[in-house]
């Protein structure tokens, strides 16, 4: 072993590769990949070297323990990894396309995209995404300054930017694991593969796991705790009920993920026989400890976004949401029953047929709230004002390509046709076929709503219209045929094919590839479009898509301190029914002192520290394990003697901010849903359901 | 964009998706044959059953959606302001009761119907005379036993009572019922054989069964669904169902072949092709290999290899990317 570099050894640098390595595309896109991170790293410190900004990201973002500001923090992580995670999507259908004889790439550089692939869009992109979405909503939505532990939530941040960092620095520097996102032992056991590839996955997934429980623990309490005098629990806005289910799964699914890791770590690093083929390990148990968390992880992922899409539906109808009750009760059951399915991952491991059966029935059990939501938001749909805009679009396209997923899961929770299906192209489809419309479909028409919010204008109406309508064409394309493709028996994870009956559907499914390509330069494009008319765009009174939740009764973006004075709460959508009543954003008779916690490094401290012991054991530097240790150790112990301060805000300041504001909308005038998309709306809305109440 | 140009998008999209739905749903079921759509035998028909009615059974509970969801959008859309508005609606008993019934009604139904065929196709159920009465075929003749030791990355079929193994290929006569234990020598992996039945997990250390039964002469493949390094995609073994003449043919065929000892084993066990083995043999063609078995336990003993006490060493772990022939010869048989 060499100090200090352990066993990482020259040819392990991939940027090096394209110089020492035999040309060819495999080669130029691995390597160039390598490349890319290296130069849009230099090329983020330039630029933030140049216009003198590092003072600004360091006091403003990183150290901000604001949770608007960590949400969006969370949401621009979860973006750099989406870029990632689709390049690698259209490599990979690249080279399913070319794999008739062969295909364009490596088989190993293959196994790596499809892992790496996986590991991204469910830890680094979905996580940060709807982890995103809570923190910037739940405080705005139930009318609190700030989360309940403030700086946890940035030690949680910092986590999940740990395992992201991982999964970024393995592709300059040696290579990721290849087996799968689900990493099964023994393939991924020293015995079969010495690594450095499933170190690196144990490590951002054990690190960004206690970041994401912490979250759970966080958000939980925040809404237990924290909700504005009044606000009864069945007069919290839907989302914060999702978020609530949501969180309390991150507390109780994430462990079970952290274990299985660290008992591979275990056995990777020291020797341990957890999951190894001989001295009485058994891989079932992992199995068993993976999909305990992998189960629930589907609903954590999606709950927030039926959040969304029950907010959305209500908005953007203008009208009062169906069934508040069923959707809550539909939501809890989901979160319990998601504990209760997690064997239907492996109908094929030999277990008895009463066993299979009752986890078959579970399986189908959990589908009748699902089913309930859908019907929920219909019935919200009905006999509204719909506007057929961007969030709608999604929402769209939502209903219709969830339910085929529906369809599939259903087929799934059968053994007897699972049998059949697991461990195919049908597989790939139906997951993809819940996420894509259930979760990103949510998310995008999340930002689009609440992206004037945070930032006071609204995004390009017409280039959101373009975009949505390339996602949902995109995976159309993409993923509907590889469930013909999946029962025609081509497994899953495959790397190549022989039978040419299946060439005109790889070529469908490139050619939708591409059109999400097209939908992720559309992302990019809207949001380009919409800061060079952000002054046509801006909504600076708050309330651009006449809402109905507290977090709408805000100027956009909001004051640090969220709100002026904290609301009382007397019903549902209590800032709909002002509106309807005509007396929304009254003034309080007196204002207070607000205090607010202070900036902390504490994050980035964590983060930094975090990284370099998932490296340094992935790479056997054993210095800078104890060291980053020391550092962790020694951070608490030292903050635990600090005494911790707040900034607090004075009650003039706040007078003066909120009358500025109130003054503002006293001179605007009110725009109807007519004008929601043009220049004409500057966020305060004119609103459609006094018509008919 | 203007509502008339989005609704005339709107028409031309929807007609674009029918017809993409038709080529789509038309290919498995007119291509060459793969997949358990065209099965060739009863446990395969009856997967395809389930997956027929499962779908149409879905479909009541979706259709409302798939069908409703562009009515109501169009219908209820902000400029029509001859449709009803209600603003403050939000809760119909009815409604409730339909909306949670109707999923549970379908629910209930596929629950009755999927531990019907769960219990009735289990792979661990023995296909017997009463087993064959249900599946509503006749047994040709007495059951075949066969072990399966997946190996890097091709399957090892082990024929104990004809005293054959073959590589790349394994045939069974049809009406006869396939009893199967499986186990692998390296990490693990899943055995599938689409037209037939399937699928169940092979494990290091571990026999799982599988119980198989063609009643019509074809061809398909056994595969390994799970990920288990750079050569697993063509893992993958012609499967024969054939006359009981033919069958009987094929196992004296294999008994001229080579030898099956724990020499050879080693050998085949290292991660590689069928063709890889072939060359490492010293055998010449591109044919599946067929052996003679002398001995009859090396399942067994591929099982045994990891119940040792002391562990066993990376290089006697086929699969490993330091297996070595010397260390990685089967264990003697425990007796």
């Amino acid at each position: 072993m060499n100090f200090p570099f352990g066993r990482l050894e020259w040819s392990d640098l991939k940027p090096v590769h394209l110089f020492t390595h035999e040309f060819s595309i495999d080669n130029l896109v691995g390597s160039g990949a390598a490349w890319m991170v290296v130069i849009g790293a230099l090329a983020v410190a330039v630029l933030l070297t140049v216009m003198g900004r590092w003072g600004w990201l360091w006091r403003e973002w990183l150290t901000s323990v604001d949770h608007k500001k960590i949400g969006i923090m969370y949401m621009v992580l979860g973006f750099v990894m989406f870029a990632r995670g689709v390049a690698e999507g259209m490599a990979m259908r690249a080279h399913q396309t070319t794999a008739l004889n062969g295909g364009v790439l490596s088989e190993e550089h293959w196994a790596e995209l499809f892992s790496t692939h996986g590991t991204i869009m469910i830890f680094f992109v979905a996580m940060p995404f709807i982890t995103g979405f809570m923190n910037y909503l739940i405080p705005l939505q139930i009318g609190a300054r700030d989360m309940a532990f403030p700086v946890l939530n940035q030690i949680s941040l910092g986590l999940t930017a740990t395992g992201a960092a991982l999964c970024m620095i393995s592709l300059v520097v040696g290579k990721f694991q290849i087996g799968g996102w689900t990493a099964y032992p023994p393939f991924t056991g020293s015995t079969f593969d010495p690594g450095p590839g499933p170190d690196y996955w144990i490590w951002a997934i054990a690190l960004s796991g206690f970041g994401s429980m912490f979250s759970g623990l966080n958000f939980s309490v925040t809404i237990y705790k924290m909700r504005a005098p009044g606000m009864t629990y069945m007069r919290m806005p839907v989302f914060v009920w999702t978020a609530l289910c949501t969180s309390i799964l991150l507390v109780f699914a994430l462990p079970p993920l952290t274990v299985a890791a660290f008992m591979q770590a275990l056995d990777r690093t020291l020797g341990f026989h957890f999951f190894t083929n001989d001295l009485g390990g058994n891989m079932m148990n992992y199995a068993n400890l993976f999909w305990m968390f992998g189960h629930p992880e589907v609903y954590i992922l999606v709950l927030p976004a039926y959040g969304i899409f029950s907010e959305l539906t209500s908005t953007f109808a203008a009208k009062r949401l169906y069934g508040y009750t069923s959707l809550v009760l539909a939501t809890m059951s989901i979160s319990v029953i998601s504990f209760c399915v997690w064997l239907h991952h492996f109908f094929t491991m030999g277990n008895s047929a009463t066993i299979n059966v009752a986890f078959g029935i579970a399986t189908g059990i959990i589908a009748i709230p699902t089913g309930v939501k859908v019907y929920v938001w219909m019935a919200t749909l009905w006999r509204g004002r719909i506007r057929m805009t961007t969030p709608m679009i999604y929402m769209t396209g939502f209903f219709m390509l969830f339910v085929i997923g529906g369809l599939s899961g259903m087929i799934l929770a059968n053994p007897a046709i699972n049998w059949q299906v697991h461990n195919t192209q049908f597989i790939v489809a139906h997951f993809h076929n819940v996420l894509l419309p259930g979760l990103l479909f949510g998310v995008f028409a999340g930002i689009h709503i609440w992206f004037p919010k945070a930032f006071g204008f609204r995004l390009h109406e017409t280039a959101g219209q373009v975009t949505a309508i390339l996602w949902i064409v995109g995976f159309s394309l993409t993923f509907l045929p590889l469930y013909f493709v999946g029962l025609m028996g081509y497994p899953r994870r495959s790397s190549g094919f022989e039978d040419p009956a299946l060439l005109p559907y790889m070529y469908l499914t490139l050619f939708g590839a591409l059109l999400i390509g097209c939908a992720l330069l559309g992302l990019i494009a809207t949001l380009w479009i919409s800061i060079r008319q952000r002054d046509k765009l801006a909504v600076p009174l708050g309330d651009p898509w006449d809402g109905r939740t507290l977090e709408w009764a805000t100027p956009a973006p909001p004051p640090p301190w969220n709100f002026a004075v904290i609301p009382h709460i007397a019903e549902r959508d209590a800032f709909a029914r002002e509106k309807v009543d005509g007396k929304p954003f009254v003034q309080p008779p007196d204002y207070k002192d607000i205090h607010l916690p202070r900036n902390t490094s504490a994050g980035m401290i964590m983060f930094i520290a975090t990284t370099a012991f998932g490296f340094g054991v992935t790479w056997w530097m054993w210095w800078l394990v104890i060291l980053s240790v020391l550092v962790v150790v020694g951070w608490f112990f030292v903050t635990s003697f600090i005494e911790h301060d707040e900034v607090t805000i004075p009650a003039a300041e706040v007078r003066r901010h909120h009358n500025a504001w109130i003054e503002a909308i006293s001179l605007a005038t009110p725009v109807t849903r007519d004008h929601e998309t043009d220049s004409r709306n500057r966020g305060l809305a004119d609103t459609d359901m006094v018509v008919a109440s | 964009m203007t509502p008339d140009t989005r609704s005339r998008l709107a028409r031309r999209s929807a007609a674009a998706g029918l017809c993409l739905m038709t080529i789509l749903v038309a290919g498995p079921l007119a291509a060459d044959p793969s997949g358990f759509l065209h099965p060739l035998g009863p446990i395969a028909e009856i997967q395809r059953t389930e997956l027929v009615w499962a779908t149409v059974a879905v479909m009541v509970a979706i259709l409302p959606v798939l069908l409703g969801t562009p009515f109501i959008m169009w219908r209820y859309r902000r400029t029509n302001t001859k449709a009803t508005y209600r603003p403050q609606w939000h809760f119909d008993t009815w409604l409730e009761v339909g909306m949670w019934g109707l999923p549970i009604v379908i629910v209930a139904f596929l629950g009755i119907w999927l531990a019907q065929a769960t219990f009735r196709i289990d792979p661990y159920r023995t296909i017997d005379a009463k087993m064959a009465e249900e599946l509503n075929i006749e047994l040709a003749g007495p059951q075949v036993d066969m072990d399966v030791v997946g190996l890097d990355w091709k399957w090892l079929f082990l024929y104990p009572d004809q005293g054959v193994a073959s590589m790349g290929e394994m045939v069974m006569p049809v009406g006869h019922p396939v009893a199967m234990r499986l186990t692998t020598d390296t990490v693990m992996q899943a055995f599938l054989v689409p037209r037939i039945g399937g699928q169940i997990y092979a494990m290091p250390r571990m026999a799982t069964r599988l119980n198989l039964i063609a009643d019509r002469e074809g061809r398909t493949e056994a595969i390994n669904t799970q990920y288990t390094g750079l050569g697993m995609s063509g893992q993958r073994a012609e499967v024969r169902a054939v006359s009981p003449g033919a069958y009987r043919s094929w196992i004296s065929r294999a008994q001229e072949g080579p030898v099956l000892d724990d020499e050879t084993y080693a050998i085949i066990a290292q991660s590689g092709s069928v063709a890889d083995a072939r060359e490492a043999l010293g055998l010449d063609g591109t044919t599946p290999i067929l052996f003679r078995l002398e001995a009859t336990d090396i399942f067994d003993r591929v099982i045994d290899r990891y119940q040792n006490p002391e562990g066993v060493a990376r290089d006697a772990q086929p699969g490993s990317p330091t297996y070595n022939l010397s260390s990685g010869v089967l264990p003697e048989a425990d007796q």
